[in-house]
């Protein structure tokens, strides 16, 4: 990989691997609790949370990168009290990337999952219940194994997103080369200098390479769920 | 031991109102029409829907008692629940579906009594597919396994064999009847077809509209002229219970019954053999005197106990303890001039004789 890649394009590759992956393991544990609130709870507000939520997707990239800097930037209020007690920083660092994206990303999550979630049939959880399984039971040996291709495809998706998140991170965390330039902020960087078309295209093959593999790899990973979940 | 129910439950407008026993012994019939509330009624005996009043005691153990503010969850009622789609776990092979319920019950039945169950089934072969390669009989089958595996002290069906063909039911009925006669659990049967009631159940409870009309023996109920009229059904006719006392060298096997015999064809079972035999009212035709030379075998001598006049006249037999219904004509009543007490001759003409596997008297 070193002969055909350049120092500078294998760091943007690993950085835009690592915040990807990092972001989306972020977000499952949130998107799926958020999941199984929506799509099996009722309580007062829910329409309200459920619109909340899926509002990454809908804001500008660029708003969500600059409500988190106000936020969790060095002076904000939320970023100065994490730095003062935990020595956690956000700011100008790759876990900021990874962050923003895991945010931007977490509708893809929410939707996949909740849906996945309601596609499971009720019938089989009245009989898991008849069969003596209780609520976090029916939970764990039930419905998460039947929602677990929803559950793939939607961590699959939201990381693809996640590879090509642009406005959030630039705007949050800057374009600091080796700590949060990713690959589109890298193609960014390229066409920004003169002669830099060459690079620019070399890193769009790569993204295109990137994304055509992830597109495989859900294929995979849904028909090895499917085949998992009997169907 | 039995099964106390009673319920009342307000569906926006339909109402149910039920209450009966579960006997024990046995397999207690919810018979009748679709929308009847039967399902309704397991459901809450289950503990998937919860009545707005009621009380449902197994064997003296509360598990719903609104007045006292009891509803033990599903979970942990000791209910078994065979559903009429089978609701079998799709990302389970036959083996883990069958040890779900197993697994989570206070009190495991040992291998040995699972292996029994299992090969009751016939489910030897299928432990290690998928639900779905399995056929509509076969999962009907896993799922009856798997309800009973976890030692429940009440097993609901609720119309298991809806679903299937008339094959895939000749199927399984005879798997039913060996649970019956072999699992000392006691079973409520919801269906709404009076075959299977007939073929399967010692006790009918007959609900209608949500209440319960009328609830009895199978030998009783079913031969009560009032039956079609509270059931909504057509008049059945009668459910005996009979063993075998002879097989003839003519190639017929002779049926002792309480009322005398019955000649039917050759039965491969042996002497002593219990069996439930039916027959319907048209089945049954009637003479004043005894009939001579006559084709049909079996000629009973019996006293009318009642009559009842509706399209056609029904008439209600007593034949040495043993119900008998004859569907007859109008006409024909008038002009033998049927009348309570008269003694006549029941000529059946057609007997079904149901297996009942395993029980000997």
């Amino acid at each position: 990989m070193h002969g055909i890649l350049t120092a500078a394009e294998m760091e943007a590759l690993l950085l835009s691997l690592r915040v990807s992956i990092v972001a989306v393991f972020c977000a499952l544990p949130f998107a799926l609790g958020a999941a199984v609130l929506l799509a099996h709870r009722r309580f007062p507000g829910k329409s309200m949370i459920d619109g909340a939520l899926t509002l990454p997707l809908v804001l500008p990239p660029v708003v969500v990168g600059y409500l988190l800097l106000l936020a969790l930037g060095t002076r904000g209020p939320l970023g100065a009290w994490l730095l003062s007690n935990f020595g956690i920083r956000f700011a100008f660092s790759w876990t900021g990337a990874a962050l923003a994206s895991a945010i931007i990303t977490f509708p893809f999550q929410l939707r996949a999952i909740r849906q996945a979630l309601e596609a499971v049939d009720g019938g089989l959880r009245e009989a898991a219940e008849t069969l003596g399984a209780r609520t976090l039971d029916r939970f764990v040996n039930l419905t998460l194994p039947l929602a677990l291709p929803g559950l793939i495809a939607g961590a699959i998706t939201a990381f693809a997103a996640s590879l090509g998140e642009f406005g959030a991170i630039i705007t949050f965390v800057s374009n600091i080369p080796g700590e949060t330039r990713t690959l589109p902020l890298a193609i960014y960087s390229a066409l920004q200098s003169p002669g830099g078309g060459l690079e620019a295209t070399r890193l769009s093959i790569l993204s295109i390479i990137l994304a055509l593999a992830g597109v495989a790899l859900a294929e995979f990973a849904q028909r090895r769920a499917n085949r998992l979940t009997g169907r | 031991m039995s099964v106390d129910v009673a319920l009342h439950h307000d569906f926006g407008g339909f109402f149910l109102d039920a209450q009966f026993r579960v006997e024990h012994k046995g397999v207690t019939a919810l018979f009748g029409p679709s929308g009847a509330g039967k399902t309704s009624i397991v459901n809450a005996i289950a503990g998937l829907l919860k009545p707005r009043e009621g009380r449902i005691a197994i064997d003296g153990r509360v598990v719903l008692d609104t007045k006292a503010n009891i509803f033990v969850p599903a979970y942990a009622r000791r209910i078994g629940y065979v559903f009429q789609d089978a609701r079998l776990f799709p990302h389970m092979n036959v083996e883990n579906n069958l040890r779900f319920g197993w697994r989570r019950a206070p009190v495991r039945c040992s291998g040995e009594e699972f292996a029994h169950i299992v090969n009751l089934l016939g489910l030897e072969k299928l432990l290690s597919r998928q639900p779905a390669k399995l056929s509509g009989g076969e999962k009907g089958r896993v799922a009856l396994g798997r309800a009973l595996l976890a030692s429940p002290e009440l097993l609901l069906l609720d119309e298991p064999l809806v679903a299937l063909d008339a094959a895939r039911k000749a199927e399984i009925l005879p798997y039913l009847e060996r649970l019956r006669d072999e699992a000392r659990v006691p079973m409520l049967y919801v269906s709404h077809s009076l075959d299977e009631v007939t073929r399967l159940a010692d006790h009918v409870v007959l609900v209608r509209q949500g209440r319960v009309a009328a609830q009895g023996s199978v030998f009783d109920l079913l031969s009560d002229l009032d039956f079609s009229d509270r059931s909504g059904a057509p008049p059945y006719g009668t459910v005996l219970d009979a063993k075998i006392s002879a097989h003839r060298d003519d190639g017929l096997t002779v049926l002792a019954f309480p009322g005398g015999e019955l000649m039917v064809g050759r039965l491969a079972r042996p002497p002593g053999s219990r069996l439930r035999v039916r027959i319907r009212a048209e089945d049954v035709m009637l003479a004043c005197e005894e009939p001579r030379a006559i084709s049909a075998n079996n000629v009973l001598a019996a006293t009318i106990t009642g009559l009842r006049d509706g399209p056609q006249t029904d008439v209600q037999l007593d034949c040495g303890g043993a119900k008998l219904v004859a569907r007859i004509t109008r006409s024909s009543a008038a002009r033998l001039g049927l009348a309570p007490g008269m003694r006549v001759f029941a000529i059946v003409k057609s007997v079904t004789v149901d297996p009942q596997i395993g029980k000997e008297i």
